[in-house]
């Protein structure tokens, strides 16, 4: 279809000069933003900017006028890594790096392979990452999970849910279209379940109700319990999400492969999931904007997130009365990691597309 | 209350498993653990348990987790601080994820009677009081007959409050609102000359107004809060452990032990009463299943219950709360400790 935009002088210049109306529509978009915000940014500026104190030693020494960014400077080490000792620090910057490495690498310039580097790179992320922080070989000091927290807690309970509830919920989709009755069955209720109750109430039973089902004596790490439940609870959703691509495929697809020779694990493994996920990448990136949310959950089970930490440090009567800093800083950074993923969907979108157009060409 | 549904169908789901009916394993698995897990606060009750900079936590219920885990294992650094929100506190006591919860937990009839919790004593007598700007002259809660107090609507201070004027014949303009936040607002602007809620969260709100100084908690306190440490109701051992910890606190403040002075004391005392109590004669620390010193570790951990009260909440701290009822007995207080023979 071709674009039709009216001509009106310099605006038409504007846009024509982004290129398409996608731009122009979000041009628009950011504009009511602005004039929006424009009332009040000056406001803004002077109080986040210009009268803000960087650095301090505690309240009094901020300037009442503007914010008091000294208190988030002086904690940042705290919010980062919680309780993590100092001097081995640099196991919990790796892992938090990690992951936002992988990112990155996923939206830089695209090389051969590119996308198998990033998804090895967060497969192999759990065990590594997970040995990497709690020590105990190596040479490397145990660090007990206790002491984790902070943005380190938030990327590694996120990352590791993620990682680990993506096969879970592959194969609970398969399950949940398979042939076979009982497998079905199985596959639709661990689904139903684990979709149905609040994640919430998920992680309340992972480490207060199992652990009474346990023999006397076992005492499991509580962020293990939280994991596994954020994990079933991850691949519940995702599984839906797999679910809606096998089945935006259509049957010709895998009839197509089987009439060929293909066995079920390679028809699914070479035609039908490729196809599947591709399809459905936007509601694989909205289920893991929303996990990486949904870790905050964690203080439920006594486990300090990057959210608690903050809210924690905001109560701490050297800095009493800076709750506007912390929350602000806190939304930055949640909006800037979703943020990232959202590029990172696009990009893959965009890929994707180009690849389909090469082969619609070919 | 919903939230207080659910303690039910927990506590009442736990006590059917057979973990519940085991007698007095809290202590042998702190001893065997190295550390005990002891429930606080998210980090947000001022002079009870915040974190400080490097990640400490700090304040009266912090440290008296640590005078449990010197008592037991003679380390004041073995203590797994658990941050818990109120509502899923007591559930996670239940299960066994934490040994004992520090965490500002009000003893009331129908908490020690419908959950499987005891209180081992109370370690803070708190209660509802107000708070007033200095400019006022006010030093008295009998002298605010006709004033407009805030008050957070829907809680149990609001009926206190009208409890306590209606008993003094003495009357008053409440100035409700929905949030603490919103109150201390209101005092500041002028638009109440009181705030009233319980005395330690006075204390913490007062840091929040722009000049603290100029603000002050009248010494009357007009409703029952006792705080105390909770543990399982299944396990009397472990209880006797953290009331006995809560005990040494008082009796060293009555023998003037401090935190510097007990181990000179320990060695050199002729006081019968003080030998035993410090281990010096007698066996009474492994009557508790704790070592024959584990008062002398629990004073050297947090100093007596003086100093450990001026430290986290009283004078040499930032709330600046007075001691009041929380004093001696002797000294006209409500502490008292059972003798150690």
């Amino acid at each position: 279809m071709k674009t039709h935009v009216p001509d009106v002088g310099r605006g038409h210049r504007l846009v024509r000069g982004l290129g398409s109306r996608r731009s122009a529509s979000s041009l628009l978009a950011w504009a009511v933003a602005l004039v929006a915000a424009g009332i009040t940014l000056p406001d803004i500026v002077g109080w986040a900017l210009v009268d803000a104190t960087w650095v301090a030693e505690d309240r009094a020494g901020c300037d009442p006028a503007g914010a008091c960014w000294a208190f988030v400077v002086n904690r940042l080490p705290q919010f980062a890594f919680g309780f993590y000792p100092p001097e081995e620090r640099w196991r919990a910057a790796v892992a938090l790096a990690w992951p936002l490495v992988s990112l990155a690498i996923a939206l830089g310039p695209g090389f051969r392979r590119r996308a198998a580097v990033v998804a090895a790179a967060l497969a192999f992320y759990p065990p590594v990452a997970g040995l990497l922080l709690l020590g105990g070989l190596l040479g490397l000091p145990r660090v007990p999970t206790s002491q984790w927290g902070g943005m380190t807690m938030t990327v590694f309970v996120g990352t590791v849910a993620f990682v680990a509830a993506f096969p879970i919920g592959l194969g609970l989709a398969l399950a949940r279209r398979s042939s076979l009755p009982a497998l079905r069955l199985l596959g639709t209720g661990f689904i139903e379940i684990w979709r149905g109750l609040p994640l919430i109430a998920v992680l309340f039973i992972a480490v207060v109700m199992v652990p009474l089902a346990l023999p006397p004596g076992t005492e499991l790490p509580r962020l293990v319990l939280a994991l596994v439940g954020i994990t079933l609870y991850t691949s519940s959703y995702l599984a839906e999400v797999f679910r809606g691509g096998l089945q935006s495929l259509g049957a010709g697809q895998g009839e197509a492969a089987s009439a060929l020779g293909f066995t079920y694990w390679s028809a699914q493994r070479y035609v039908v999931v490729p196809q599947a996920l591709m399809a459905v990448v936007p509601g694989i990136l909205n289920t893991v904007v929303a996990l990486f949310k949904d870790t905050t959950y964690v203080l439920v089970v006594g486990l300090f997130d990057f959210l608690s930490i903050v809210s924690a440090a905001v109560a701490d009567p050297r800095w009493l009365g800076l709750a506007t800093e912390g929350y602000v800083f806190v939304g930055l950074v949640y909006w800037a990691f979703c943020f990232l993923l959202s590029r990172v969907s696009a990009r893959i979108e965009r890929d994707i597309g180009r690849g389909r157009e090469r082969g619609r060409s070919a | 209350m919903k939230t207080n549904v659910l303690f039910r169908l927990i506590a009442g789901t736990a006590a059917l498993l057979p973990v519940a009916a085991q007698a007095g394993p809290t202590l042998d698995a702190v001893k065997a653990r190295g550390v005990l897990n002891c429930g606080v606060s998210t980090g947000t009750s001022i002079g009870k348990s915040t974190l400080d900079d490097s990640g400490n936590w700090t304040g009266f219920e912090a440290d008296f987790c640590r005078a449990v885990a010197a008592a037991i294992l003679g380390d004041a650094t073995a203590v797994e601080f658990v941050p818990l929100e109120f509502k899923n506190a007591f559930a996670s006591l239940q299960s066994g994820s934490v040994d004992m919860l520090a965490r500002s937990a009000t003893w009331t009839l129908s908490r020690d009677a419908e959950l499987g919790f005891e209180w081992a004593g109370v370690y803070l007598y708190d209660g509802q009081g107000f708070l007033v700007s200095k400019a006022s002259g006010v030093t008295s809660a009998e002298q605010l007959d006709g004033a407009s107090i805030c008050v957070t609507s829907g809680t149990t201070t609001e009926l206190n409050l009208a409890d306590y004027f209606r008993t003094k014949g003495m009357s008053y303009t409440p100035i409700t609102v929905g949030s603490p936040d919103q109150s201390i607002a209101n005092l500041e602007a002028g638009r109440c000359d009181a705030y009233t809620n319980e005395v330690g969260g006075l204390a913490s709100y007062r840091l929040g107004l722009s000049d603290p100084a100029a603000y002050t908690i009248l010494p009357d306190v007009i409703s029952k809060e006792p705080l105390g440490p909770v543990v399982r109701q299944d396990d009397p051992q472990f209880e006797d452990v953290v009331e006995w910890t809560l005990y040494a606190l008082v009796i060293a403040e009555e023998f003037g032990l401090t935190k510097d002075g007990v181990a000179q004391a320990a060695a050199t005392t002729q006081r019968p009463e003080m030998r035993r109590f410090l281990g010096a004669e007698g066996e009474f620390g492994a009557k508790l299943g704790l070592p024959n010193d584990w008062a002398v570790k629990v004073i050297q951990a947090t100093g007596n219950y003086g100093e450990l009260f001026e430290r986290t909440l009283g004078s040499q701290s930032d709330a600046g709360i007075a001691r009041g009822v929380n004093r001696l007995w002797s000294e006209g207080g409500l502490l008292y400790a059972p003798p150690v023979r």
